[in-house]
């Protein structure tokens, strides 16, 4: 096809017009960050409390009817390698060198508990299609609704921390995630991950008693004795030790848009497989592009047009019936 | 061998041949030594029979170690006391007392300089010169310094001569130290810690020295490796709920009725190095002992532990090989065996697929090709034919 000098500036017009429409309007859109909900509730897991015991699988498991799964086919008991749609929590290890001591980054070794993180501004609800994952109003869980999910698996992608799963081996597949055990909590319980770990490494509570929790922890001398509260952060029951050599850092307070998960230890957090993911959350980017791009529907519309016009302009009167 | 069994006496004391020797093959078994080991132990003893003196002196105690001692089946103490050893002093089963029973220490030290074994029990009281505990109006700090120059071995029984034991917890009003610091750390005790410690710790450590005349292997806190090399944790019976995550929440739960693993009630057994749960207590068969019995352990022979730390708190995990490096390999430097974990557990980075090999990128892209020139040869075909069958079909 020939393109005449007419059409062609005609056409290079009409692309400017919108690439200039989709451009412009980006910075005064980006969407503002989502704050904490005041009545949310989350997880501090302690890694220095750790000591790997898997108490919080085996509840895990038994309190969301999750079958064991077997990686090694010699396995007699659960033993899986990450997080999948039979296993929402897992604990991991990290060992470096000789690996003696414990919660020390070089010879050392040190466990990582992995599990939803609850973001206060999630990517998954914000990737998903039709709502399938929203956050609870209210406690800011993010919870799953498997009667509207298309099985598109967007949040697979989208999320930082890789944690919904897909039942792949599932005539009827559901994506599966923690989902901080909220059939416990609607009878007055707690996720049953914290109420069995038996040093209190993995706590419940409110996210902002847990966070007063994690600051008093942080500012305290390394083998200063002091009490850590077992299962809640409000169960009045303690155990005592020395306090370990913290980084000086709470993961989840910040990272991502902030979580409600949030994590302590004294083996950088890099090291232990979380993602450096700056203080802005995934979904406030993605979602002030994607903004910007349908605002006021004006770039589809000339999408739209062009493709009208070309159409239009190639249409013989031969074609027409 | 059967010479060596033929040329030891018909009897030992009270006890037969056959007994005697019966019991020196349980000993060494104990010891993890070879059967040989008790015949040499039998002839050691039948050698003249010259039962070796000893001085047992009391510091601050309950004696509650002599009570377990008491209580030993093979041997029992009075086959020790009467057959094997001579025990010249000792506070609670002297039968002399008095100006009686110090003339009988201070004849055994005249005439036993250099050959006398020591024992003792209970912790010294060092502060405002040892005052706080006299026997005969001496500081037992004192006496212990005239009699420890003329033992060949030392042995320190329980908790209380070995590191301070309970008179040594805070705060510690009497300066209590075990004895071989109360000494300056002069002599090399034989450590058998525990409260009480089990009594064939103790019987199997005076028989090695009898036998071989020398200390039996030790730690570096001076504690008989063949009774203090494991953690109670790694053989304890209740292992395997700690490994599959089922722990008795609190006494009398279903948990606890059930055997559960006794963690979380405070179970110092993952921090205490002792032979509990293989040697048992009392000779009445499985489970005699605490954890055995449903209580935890508080960990009474591990200094730092006992009466240091409070009942309900939480043991480290300290001794913990992720690796599972050998076990010898791991105590070269601190004499520590530690505890290989329950199960793997799950890397930091999940394994995944490396991507496509060349080989497979080769095959795949073989394939391709073929399928791409069958399809291109087959639409010049069709090309050929196409231009007679439209012409037909518009003619």
């Amino acid at each position: 096809m020939a393109i005449s000098r007419r059409s062609f500036l005609k056409l290079a017009a009409g692309a400017g017009l919108a690439a200039g429409a989709s451009l412009a309007p980006a910075p005064v859109g980006a969407r503002p960050p989502v704050p904490r909900l005041p009545e949310a509730v989350g997880i501090l897991y302690d890694a220095t409390l750790c000591i790997g015991c898997k108490a919080c699988m085996s509840a895990c498991k038994e309190f969301n009817g999750l079958p064991p799964e077997h990686t090694d086919p010699r396995a007699i008991w659960d033993d899986p390698l990450d997080l999948s749609a039979k296993t929402v929590n897992i604990v991991k290890l990290y060992t470096h060198g000789s690996g003696l001591a414990k919660d020390r980054e070089v010879d050392g070794y040190a466990y990582i508990r992995r599990f939803c993180m609850h973001c206060v501004d999630p990517a998954c609800t914000s990737a998903c299609p039709v709502g399938a994952l929203y956050k609870d109003a209210r406690t800011g869980i993010v919870k799953y609704n498997p009667d509207v999910c298309i099985g598109c698996r967007y949040c697979q992608i989208a999320c930082p921390y890789n944690i919904p799963k897909f039942q792949w081996d599932s005539p009827f597949p559901r994506i599966v995630k923690c989902q901080m055990c909220d059939h416990l909590q609607a009878r007055g319980s707690f996720p049953a991950c914290c109420r069995f770990c038996p040093t209190g490494a993995s706590l419940f509570g409110e996210v902002r008693e847990l966070l007063r929790e994690a600051r008093r922890r942080l500012a305290l001398k390394e083998g200063e004795p002091t009490w850590f509260p077992l299962r809640r952060v409000d169960s009045g029951s303690h155990t005592y030790r020395a306090a370990p050599a913290y980084l000086p850092y709470i993961y989840g307070e910040k990272d991502g848009g902030g979580t409600q998960v949030l994590m302590l230890s004294s083996v950088p957090f890099a090291k232990l497989g979380l993602p450096a993911l700056g203080e802005d959350s995934i979904a406030s980017h993605s979602e002030t592009v994607y903004h910007a791009l349908y605002k006021g529907m004006l770039l589809p519309y000339l999408v739209l047009s062009g493709l009208v016009y070309l159409v239009y302009r190639n249409t013989t009167k031969k074609d027409l019936p | 061998m059967h010479d060596r069994l033929e040329s030891l006496p018909r009897n030992f004391g009270v006890l037969s041949r056959r007994d005697f020797l019966k019991f020196c093959a349980v000993a060494a078994a104990g010891m993890g030594l070879p059967l040989s080991a008790g015949i040499r132990m039998a002839e050691a003893v039948a050698e003249g029979m010259k039962k070796p003196p000893v001085i047992w002196i009391s510091g601050q105690e309950c004696t509650g170690c002599t009570e377990s001692l008491l209580r030993t089946t093979h041997p029992t103490v009075e086959k020790l006391i009467l057959d094997l050893i001579s025990l010249d002093y000792h506070e609670t089963l002297s039968t002399p007392s008095g100006e009686l029973a110090e003339a009988a220490k201070k004849k055994s030290l005249e005439e036993n300089r250099g050959k006398l074994i020591l024992v003792v029990e209970g912790s010294i009281p060092t502060k405002d010169g040892g005052i706080y505990c006299q026997i005969g109006g001496k500081p037992v700090l004192q006496i212990l310094q005239e009699v420890a120059p003329q033992a060949m071995a030392h042995v320190a029984i329980g908790s209380c001569a070995a590191w301070g034991g309970i008179p040594s917890a805070g705060p510690n009003p009497t300066g209590a130290v075990g004895a071989a610091e109360a000494l300056g750390g002069r002599y090399a005790f034989i450590n058998i810690p525990g409260c009480p410690p089990n009594p064939y710790n103790f019987l199997s450590t005076v028989l090695y020295l009898l036998t071989f005349k020398k200390a039996p292997e030790l730690d570096d806190q001076g504690r008989p490796k063949f009774a203090y090399r494991r953690l109670i944790h790694e053989g304890c019976e209740r292992r395997a709920h700690f490994d599959a995550g089922r722990f008795a929440l609190e006494f009398g739960d279903e948990g606890h009725r059930r055997g559960w693993c006794l963690y979380k009630l405070g179970c110092k057994g993952p921090e205490t190095f002792n032979n509990c749960p293989s040697q048992l207590f009392g000779d009445v068969g499985p489970r005699s002992w605490p954890v055995g019995t449903g209580a935890p352990c508080f960990g009474c022979s591990e200094k730092q532990v006992a009466f240091t730390k409070p009942i309900p708190e939480l043991a480290s995990l300290r001794y913990f090989t992720p690796g599972g490096i050998p076990v010898e390999e791991v105590r070269k430097g601190g004499g520590e065996l530690r505890v290989t974990p329950p199960v793997a557990f799950a890397p930091i980075e999940a394994p995944k697929g490396s991507g496509v090999s060349s080989g497979a990128a080769a095959v795949a892209g073989a394939a391709v090709g073929a399928v791409v020139g069958a399809a291109a040869a087959m639409a010049v075909k069709l090309g050929q034919k196409e231009p007679p069958q439209e012409g037909g079909g518009e003619g």
